[in-house]
């Protein structure tokens, strides 16, 4: 501003305060109400479909993790893989009581492969078709420390370590298409007759039990003469001493040989999975952010016509005293406006899809807070942007031209 | 106060509105330029609102030299001191009559409250009171016209301008108009009216007469 003498007095100031630019932006808009809610609806899309995505996934990520919550991240299994020399290590016959001999350790419970064996419905079946179940010899524990429990008829007991008796994981019962172990159904194994007593239900910690059938490690020993040392051991721990447990796992499992066990936390995986249902969104989240560009470029282009509309207006308020900047600042708050209200509709809309996916899929509806602030915020930014332009060039109409009209 | 001299304005184009106007409006005066179209008196309009700056030349309104002021210091000097009407109206359709003639104050800063009293005054002065809360469209052309008035003298302005206000009118109406104008008083404000009609310049004790961007005759009875 230059400094003349004849600057008007202090008091002769044009004024528009952010109240009455907030009333004269609404007035704006509520001028165009169809116009205004069809180019809110943009930016509501756009965010709805963002909020939607954030919304679902968190749902299923809270749906998982507390899943993982139910089922214990204390569990722990050794197997042994190769040792540091690059040959085949084993787990000694001694592991499992070792293991259960551990500080910190409330449970364990071994799995023993029975190796060229398979299960079949009956003895017609030829012999290729193996359904790709295997055969695990283990003790009565295993689904408790699994974490896991039988959707039909009972675990292995003392009959089966006397009697041929197999149960069924779950992916295995439905290979087979068994849907109820009530004791009158039979399998061949190994050309025994096995009666199923037994369906486990899915073991989330560790999907490939889902595959077996478990028999008792003395009819494994006696009809197979088989295994001798264990193939995997599943360990519980205490829920804090959990790396503690971990660390001691291969020495005391395997004390001549440790480097040949390798021990794993099988809730690690499923953390992984967790997050990666976080990740998965960036691609839908990166289509939201195209629909939320189109709906910007919607209200840019309604609010470049608007300033073509209403050059009478905008003539008649720098007639009226208002500046540059007071013209400027009534159509960026508008747009800013406009799509802060579909910022607000898109949250809305995010979060009833959300809804409806959380109620079909019996998952928690789980909205992070960030987006409650983030939605409409996210709008008024856009907006903001978008109307940056439509403003310049209403400030820089010429008043006179518009006001000849 | 309104002082001019040598004011020169051209367009983008070459086009040369205003061809050197000299020219001295007293506090109070009333004056009409008179011309046919194209003779530059609505460019003479928006020079004297502020609206506009002068290619070369020197205007002064209200002791503010125009072509040094910044923006926001004409905005104030608009806001405050000059009242504009206009040949058509430009009433806003979406508020009332009550509100067109409040929102000529918005931009004085003066609360929504304060601005409905004052332009219930304004309207009042007009013979509008009745007319409050109609809407513009609903109202006759002489009427939406003194609405028009009321918003350009709620604030008291010390120059009021008036661009063909009679324009849109039937003769009736248009001599209602006038009559108010000059009847209105208006604090000793100076009146500007452009008009080309010789009869209705005729009302005023001070007559300009433009022609091709030129003051050809400073008449006064």
């Amino acid at each position: 501003m230059t400094a003349v003498a004849s600057e008007p007095r202090r008091d002769d100031h044009a004024r528009l305060p952010p109240h009455e630019l907030l009333g004269v932006a609404l007035q704006g808009l509520a001028t165009r109400k169809l116009r205004a809610a069809l180019s809110a609806l943009g930016i509501a899309i756009g965010i709805g479909a963002m909020v939607a995505v954030v919304g679902v996934s968190s749902s299923a990520q809270a749906n998982l993790l507390s899943e993982i919550d139910q089922l214990g991240t204390n569990l722990l299994t050794v197997a042994p893989s190769q040792d540091a020399l690059g040959n085949n290590a084993s787990l000694p016959n001694t592991a499992l009581a070792m293991i259960a001999g551990m500080r910190n350790v409330s449970s364990a419970a071994a799995v023993y492969q029975v190796s060229n064996v398979n299960v079949y419905r009956s003895a017609l079946i030829p012999s290729e078709q193996t359904g790709g179940i295997g055969v695990d010899a283990t003790s009565d524990n295993l689904p408790a420390v699994v974490g896991t429990s039988l959707a039909s008829g009972h675990f292995l007991g003392s009959v089966a370590s006397r009697y041929p008796e197999v149960v069924l994981g779950a992916g295995a019962a439905q290979n087979l298409d068994f849907h109820q172990a009530d004791g009158n159904v039979m399998v061949y194994i190994g050309g025994h007759l096995f009666t199923v007593v037994g369906i486990l239900k899915p073991v989330a910690l560790d999907s490939t039990l889902d595959g077996q059938a478990f028999i008792s490690l003395p009819i494994a020993e006696k009809y197979f003469r088989e295994p001798d040392t264990p193939s995997e051991i599943y360990v519980r721990s205490g829920q804090n001493a959990v790396n503690g447990v971990a660390n001691l796992l291969p020495a005391t499992a395997n004390p001549q040989d440790p480097s040949g066990l390798s021990v794993n936390r099988p809730s690690n995986v499923l953390e992984a999975r967790a997050a990666a249902k976080g990740q998965f969104t960036t691609l839908l989240l990166g289509l939201g952010a195209v629909a939320l560009l189109v709906g910007a470029i919607g209200i840019a282009n309604i609010m470049v016509i608007s300033v073509l509309e209403r050059r009478g207006e905008i003539g008649l308020r720098r007639a009226l005293g208002a500046t540059r900047g007071h013209i400027s600042a009534q159509f960026l708050a508008e747009s800013a406006l406009l799509a802060a209200i579909g910022g607000v509709a898109g949250l809305a809309l995010g979060a009833g899809a959300t809804d409806v996916y959380a109620v079909t899929k019996h998952e928690p509806f789980v909205i992070p807070s960030y987006a409650l602030i983030a939605a409409p915020a996210c709008g008024f930014v856009i907006g903001a942007l978008a109307g940056l332009y439509p403003a310049m060039k209403a400030a820089r109409l010429s008043p006179t031209e518009a006001l000849r009209a | 106060m309104i002082e001019l001299s040598e004011v020169i304005k051209e367009y983008a184009g070459g086009v040369r509105a205003l061809r050197g106007i000299s020219l001295q409006v007293a506090d109070g005066e009333q004056v009409a330029i008179v011309g046919p179209s194209g003779s530059g008196k609505t460019t003479m309009l928006t020079i004297l609102g502020t609206l506009e700056r002068p290619t070369s030349g020197r205007v002064e309104i209200e002791g503010t030299a125009i072509a040094e002021a910044s923006d926001p210091a004409l905005a104030g000097l608009r806001a405050h001191r000059i009242g504009f009407v206009f040949q058509s109206f430009h009433l806003q359709e979406t508020m009332s009559v009550l509100d067109n003639v409040a929102t000529g104050m918005l931009y004085m800063g003066l609360p929504l409250r304060e601005r409905r009293r004052i332009a219930r005054g304004a309207l009042d002065r007009v013979g509008l009171s009745h007319r409050v809360d109609f809407r513009p469209r609903t109202l006759s052309g002489g009427e939406r016209q003194r609405v028009a008035i009321a918003r350009a003298v709620a604030k008291q302005p010390a120059i009021l301008l008036a661009d063909e206000p009679t324009g849109n009118l039937d003769s009736r109406s248009g001599a209602g108009v006038l009559e108010l104008l000059h009847g209105l008083g208006l604090d000793g404000a100076t009146l500007v009216l452009i008009t080309h009609d010789a009869a209705v310049a005729d009302t005023f004790p001070r007559r300009l007469h433009m022609r091709d961007g030129e003051i050809i005759e400073d008449e006064a009875a």
